[in-house]
């Protein structure tokens, strides 16, 4: 395969898990600004942080509003990592390794790419927001499927789910590192209506608050949730399951090349250091540190894979 | 009655041989169904995103090429005909291509003048004494025809450098046995799709000696942003081959090399799809970053097989063009089997003559020209144009050739108002490799949409049909 091909399906890979966890981020935003008018402004800042987008939006707008914040996250062309950008990167990626993906999963990622573009054609206005946030999360679901159903098991499928799983353990990282706060056990959080909210939204914009219910049931507290997000391998959107399969992945390429470069161990090292723990070690050692720490050494070893497989010249 | 020649109907209504089923499944269909069918084959155009890319625009523009459900028929009998007649010009083609970068032998028998090979931009000096595998210099040629009558069918133009087309011949019959299954249980017609496969196992039979076991074969693109990386990227994954560009290739131990995600690895043959320009900024253009550094020195030392050879342009030229009775003549032995529009060459002082005295009858194209530009079409010029173009052709009568306007042949289309007769054109593919000449039963049909319009360019409000060649 060339190695611009295994970057193209990487990056397409990403885009795809980008445009889905952002839609995700909204719905969440949404739902505790309908929650809790008074700090709505808030809400969309981080918001607008977990995404990675607040520097650039404040170079945009003077304010955070919630009608900007949404556009901005959206569908604005400025806004590289808005919803609208990345589907369209994704889309380019697909067209330029058309070659290596079926029948099936480029024709998703094209009908894909035409419905949000025919709807984010002008601003989504508050009453048709869900419908649209829904439609993201529909069209990937459907790209996903398509991928799990009709790609062989090859590299070329490995380098889709290594994307994948590198840009989820990233968002899920983001996500803690935004809201590490509202995690951490102080003598006054027993669980209060507004933590109650805090904590609800961060398993909600994992998409993780029916895997919670089912695994703690109705007691939500912030070691658990750490817990279920960082080191549950069950939980497809935790780092440790994010890991293990990037680790996976970059095994099954290993064993087809027969070499196995750099990024081999730095994935091993990567779960080793952060996932092979105990939460209240993490906790100890400081939550903050450990995924910003985490975030870095993702970042590093993402680089790496680009290099051992030749992505660019 | 009209002046041109319809191919579906006879002048007293009556269904030409070869389109008596279409013309009955078309009476029998329900005309609400048939606009449904269509507007579903350019939903699965845009699907599969058989677009093109228009230039020009801040964010480019990908465009479908109309598509209309009503094929075109041509019976076996008459595609005999035609396929001898292709063979032949090919296979003529390729003997000049031969000879002009050898030893020029048409030009001492006095054949074709010398300066219009050696003035021409499309000729190659890099190229003198390079032998191809196999001799083949155009590998893949489409060759431009024209019809006027029953019998009468011309060459309009031969394209011998990176003819471009063959996907829309393959989807719109893909599109059209998913839409219209019925039609083709009644029909025999012939099969199309294995151009994938021949195409690979032609260019895989022009390998260079140093290839060893199965030659690795690649598509080399301009880039996503091509007007016809569709197309690309649609061989390349039929061929089960590696879409390649310029920046993924490096010249490497006398071999041109793809970057792979194992290391580099040595290409055989490498179907370019990039003007010879762009191809190797060492030896043309300095400025591409299309092409790749030092490939025509492998290609000249025999470590790659470009397809098609660069230099091909010489063959296609429109002053060219006009030799082309004479070039089959002299390579074949052989009267042509297929006409050239009758051309005069204004360099001629008699022919000059002519054509200022039948202005106003002819068309008049520059030499080098392309796309309709510097053109004069005097059936429909203006008085005033006229007599501008007068002059320039009279201050440099070398530069031009004219040609009889032509009375193209109509195929209905379905309009809104049902049938209508619009001209059309047609690109039959042909193949050459050592193994021989393969020529695919059909073609693109391209259709003028626009009422009593003779241009049939997609980027004028042209269309294109499914061809259907049947077996007698």
């Amino acid at each position: 395969m060339l190695g611009k091909t295994a970057g193209g399906l990487f990056w397409m890979s990403r885009y795809l898990e980008r445009a889905e966890n952002t839609a995700r981020l909204l719905e969440t935003g949404q739902r505790m600004a309908l929650t809790r008018t008074k700090n709505s402004v808030e809400e969309w800042a981080s918001v607008l942080q977990t995404a990675g987008v607040l520097n650039e939006y404040l170079a945009k707008y003077d304010e955070v509003t919630k009608d900007n914040a949404v556009d901005w996250v959206l569908r604005d062309a400025d806004n590289a990592s808005s919803v609208k950008s990345v589907i369209k990167q994704a889309r380019d990626n697909a067209r330029l390794v058309r070659t290596a993906l079926t029948h099936d999963v480029w024709s998703a990622v094209n009908a894909t790419w035409m419905q949000i573009d025919a709807v984010m054609k002008r601003r989504v206005n508050e009453r048709d927001l869900p419908a649209v946030l829904e439609l993201i999360r529909h069209q990937a679901a459907l790209v996903r499927g398509a991928n799990l159903g009709t790609m062989l098991r090859n590299d070329i499928f490995d380098f889709t789910r290594i994307g994948t799983f590198v840009e989820r353990a990233d968002n899920t990282g983001r996500i803690l590192d935004v809201k590490y706060y509202v995690l951490l056990p102080t003598a006054f959080s027993v669980g209060s209506s507004l933590d109650n909210i805090q904590w609800e939204s961060i398993l909600r914009s994992v998409g993780a608050g029916g895997g919670y219910r089912l695994t703690y049931g109705q007691k939500t507290s912030p070691t658990d949730i750490a817990q279920f997000l960082i080191l549950d391998g069950r939980m497809p959107r935790s780092l440790h399951f994010c890991c293990r399969k990037i680790q996976e992945n970059l095994a099954y390429l290993m064993k087809d090349y027969g070499f196995a470069g750099p990024s081999i161990e730095a994935s091993n090292a990567l779960y080793e250091k952060y996932l092979n723990r105990q939460i209240s070690e993490i906790f100890e050692s400081g939550l903050h540190e450990y995924i910003q720490d985490f975030l870095n050494d993702l970042v590093g070893l993402s680089r790496q894979i680009e290099i051992d497989y030749r992505f660019y010249e | 009655m009209s002046d041109y020649f319809d191919e579906m109907f006879n002048g007293d209504g009556s269904l030409r041989g070869p389109y008596e089923e279409i013309g009955r499944w078309f009476n029998a269909e329900d005309v609400s169904r048939l606009r449904a069918k269509q507007r579903e084959a350019e939903e699965v155009f845009r699907l599969t995103g058989i677009t093109f890319n228009v230039y020009g625009k801040a964010e480019a523009e990908e465009r479908l090429i109309p598509f209309d459900i009503v094929p075109r028929v041509i019976s076996g009998r008459e595609w005999q005909r035609l396929e001898r007649g292709i063979e032949q010009r090919v296979r003529a083609i390729n003997a000049f291509l031969h000879d002009i970068y050898h030893r020029q032998e048409i030009v001492r028998a006095g054949r074709v003048p010398a300066e219009m090979i050696a003035e021409n931009e499309a000729f190659l000096p890099q190229m003198l004494g390079v032998s191809p595998p196999g001799q083949i210099y155009t590998h893949i040629v489409g060759i431009d025809l024209v019809r006027t009558g029953p019998d009468e069918f011309y060459v309009l133009e031969d394209n011998a450098r990176t003819p471009s087309g063959v996907s829309y011949m393959l989807e719109n019959r893909e599109t059209m046995l998913k839409m219209f299954p019925e039609l083709f249980g009644a029909t025999n017609v012939r099969n199309v799709s294995d151009y994938p496969r021949n195409l690979r196992r032609s260019l895989a039979a022009c390998a260079p000696d140093c290839a060893e076991g199965e030659p690795t074969v690649a598509v080399l693109t301009p880039g996503i942003f091509n007007s016809a990386y569709y197309e690309h990227a649609f061989l390349a994954d039929q061929m089960a081959v590696e879409l390649v560009e310029g920046h993924d290739l490096r010249v490497h131990d006398g071999r041109v090399c793809m970057r792979t995600t194992r290391g580099y690895r040595p290409i055989d043959v490498l179907y370019r799809r990039v003007d010879d320009d762009f191809l190797d900024p060492l030896n043309f253009n300095p400025d591409s970053a299309l092409g790749v550094p030092g490939i025509l020195d492998v290609y000249r030392a025999g470590g790659i097989t470009i397809a098609n050879a660069p230099g091909t342009g010489i063959a296609d030229d429109k002053a060219i063009y006009s030799y082309m009775p004479e070039i089959v003549e002299f390579y074949t032995g052989e009267k042509p089997l297929l006409q050239n529009v009758p051309t005069w060459r204004c360099s001629d002082p008699e022919s000059l003559s002519f054509v200022l005295d039948n202005l106003s009858e002819l068309v008049v194209k520059e030499v080098h020209g392309s796309g309709g530009y510097g053109m004069l079409i005097g059936p429909t010029a203006s008085k005033k144009e006229i007599t501008a173009f007068r002059a320039k052709l009279k201050s440099r009568p070398a530069n031009y050739i004219a040609q009889p306007t032509l009375s193209l042949s109509t195929v209905p289309i379905f309009a809104r108002s049902g049938l209508a007769p619009r001209h059309v054109d047609l690109r039959p593919f042909v193949l050459a490799s050592p193994e021989g000449i393969k020529i695919t039963p059909g073609g693109l049909t391209r259709v003028a949409l626009k009422k009593g319009s003779l241009v049939v360019n997609s980027s004028q409000g042209g269309g294109t049909k499914d061809t259907w060649v049947l077996e007698d």
